[in-house]
């Protein structure tokens, strides 16, 4: 085959990917709201600040985004951009979970 | 580190994350729950490194441990009583992260694989511009909650004539401009999007009122969700869908709790304003006149109680008084008084804020109970200790619908023997609203700081 033919059949697959991963990625999403829903019903009311802690802890995989936009050796706005993003995520990553443990810990039991 | 391998380990980490969650259905499963999202987030991050599009680690590295530092400091350092503004300035970072990622997205987006400069696919700029609209308004909104919280603005609602006017024509506008920023790829429409949603994050919070964090708090929380996830729906990448889609519906429940807690619709909350209005069912009381006790008073009804109800509101979080009411029940329990807590939803700033003051005081979690739990108790109680609670306990809640609270599930004070009301002064709670509690002959006042008054009462126990 021609290289000209073959980048022709790589751009309609890539094209293709990204119509047809619409919509598994917005399976996935609806997916994952139902997931979120009945796990977070089930969450203890006393547990309802670290909840909250954890959540915010884990919506810092935001990170990944940002570790790809700082990722590539030319410095640009971009990477700038994303090595802003990954000291906010990081204050929120290590923040988020030590004060999650931190109050786990104090819940004990009688005795 | 081939697609599939990175897709897989993904798909652990997002798995990781949900088992966290579900760690957090009881206390003893809640700490290993969080470590399990804590090497969930460890897989997240240790993927994208090993992936090809990561080339240099410099500022990779430095990013990290400057943020980490600062996070792992703050976390150490802080007072519990300090957590629900800790929670809201946590959330405005992930919300400026969301706009910092998506910047980056739009200006190099070929790291991505969505497109070349200038022929970024239509749908990725929808998606990016949402997230980057939602990051915008986490980002200012939480700082005007974090301002509220820690005082450093007032906590009075700030209502102004055409607020929700203003409001809806901004958004409007900003469909408009994602309209504009999607079809043209223009850089002059996204910064106005960014703009518009930082404004709209100030406007939206500004008139929520202090007692009202609870739920702006969780709905913050639930847009930091959606953030992640608009940016997840730009770079395809199904963990940050999975786990904003996570966030996203438990800030929704929580809200969704506390606004049942207040017997008010979300949107009433949101709409903002309460508080502001005047009391229409107050000022009645006239001449009434309240029964005054000392703290010599309180402790000798306490010693000779059967059964004791602690109901701790957000005046014992000022106060910091969680430790010396926790000695004060010790002292009562030693003298083989029962002793119970009662926690109302809205008690506090944030969803369970009593719940950690009282465990950080090493209050037992099997002797706090929620409202449906214990109301029916109240009737067989001998004394019940309101320490920095007002609202929760009014029942006007009950019997006058004229009243602004009207509607409200209330802890059912009244029907115990004997109610001690630990209170700075006579004023009304945050509703405006006058408590008839306060002047039934069953009810002792006890006037002074939570603190203090729970540490001489502790002092003439002994």
């Amino acid at each position: 085959m021609d290289p000209t033919k073959i980048m022709q059949a790589t751009e309609a697959a890539a094209a293709s990917a990204a119509t047809g991963s619409l919509i598994s990625l917005f399976t996935v999403f609806l997916l994952a709201i139902f997931v979120g829903y009945y796990v977070v019903w089930n969450v203890t009311s006393a547990l309802h600040s670290p909840l909250m802690s954890v959540t915010n802890a884990i919506s810092s995989v935001i990170i990944v985004g940002a570790l790809i936009a700082a990722g590539p050796t030319d410095v640009n706005f971009s990477k700038i951009m994303g090595f802003l993003a990954v000291v906010l995520a990081s204050v929120n990553i290590f923040g988020g979970f030590i004060v999650s443990q931190r109050m786990l810990q104090m819940f004990r039991k009688k005795g | 580190m081939s697609e599939d391998l990175t897709g897989l380990a993904y798909l652990m980490a997002a798995i990781c994350f949900i088992l966290a969650l579900r760690g957090l259905s009881s206390p003893e499963t809640a700490r290993r729950g969080n470590v399990t999202g804590m090497i969930g987030m460890a897989i997240a991050i240790g993927t994208t490194l090993a992936s090809p599009y990561v080339l240099s680690y410099t500022w990779i590295i430095a990013g990290i441990l400057v943020g980490g530092t600062i996070g792992t400091v703050t976390a150490v350092k802080i007072q519990m009583t300090a957590l629900p503004q800790l929670v809201a300035a946590f959330h405005s970072l992930v919300g400026l992260a969301a706009v910092f990622v998506a910047t980056a997205t739009l200006f190099a987006p070929d790291a991505y694989g969505i497109g070349a400069v200038g022929s970024i696919l239509t749908a990725s700029l929808v998606e990016l511009s949402i997230g980057t609209f939602i990051g915008a308004i986490t980002f200012t909104g939480s700082i005007v909650a974090f301002a509220k919280l820690q005082g450093l603005v007032s906590g009075a609602p700030l209502v102004f004539p055409g607020q929700h006017l203003l409001n809806a024509v901004l958004g409007i506008s900003a469909i408009a401009l994602i309209t504009w920023f999607s079809a043209t790829e223009s850089y002059q429409a996204y910064w106005l999007i960014v703009a518009l949603a930082l404004v709209l994050g100030f406007l939206i919070i500004l008139p929520i009122g202090g007692a009202d964090m609870p739920v702006v708090v969780s709905m913050l929380n639930s847009y930091s969700g959606w953030a992640a996830c608009g940016i997840g729906f730009t770079l395809g990448n199904t963990l940050l869908i999975i786990t904003g889609a996570l966030v996203g519906s438990s800030g929704a429940i929580l809200s969704y709790i506390m606004c049942k807690g207040m017997n008010r619709s979300f949107f009433n909350v949101i709409l903002g304003g309460f508080g502001a209005e005047e009391g229409v069912a107050a000022t009645t009381q006239g001449d009434k006149t309240v029964r005054q006790g000392s703290a010599e008073d309180a402790s000798f009804i306490m010693q000779n109680a059967g059964k004791v109800i602690i109901v701790p509101g957000y005046g014992m979080a000022v106060a910091q008084a969680q430790h010396a009411l926790r000695e004060m029940t010790d002292v009562l329990k030693a003298a083989g008084v029962k002793i119970s807590y009662a926690i109302h939803p809205v008690a506090g700033r944030m969803p369970g804020h009593m719940n950690v003051l009282l465990a950080e005081a090493n209050v037992p979690y099997d002797e706090v109970f929620e409202l449906e739990e214990i109301n029916h108790e109240f009737s067989t109680a001998d004394v019940v200790y309101v320490i920095g609670a007002n609202d929760v306990t009014n029942p006007a809640a009950k019997t006058d619908p004229n009243s602004p609270i009207y509607g409200m599930p209330i802890l059912d004070v009244e029907k115990a023997q004997t109610v001690l009301f630990v209170k700075r002064g006579m004023a009304s709670g945050y509703a405006g609203v006058d408590n008839e509690l306060f002047f039934r002959d069953n009810t002792m006042m006890l006037f002074g700081d939570a603190k203090k008054m729970t540490e001489e009462i502790l002092q003439s126990l002994n």
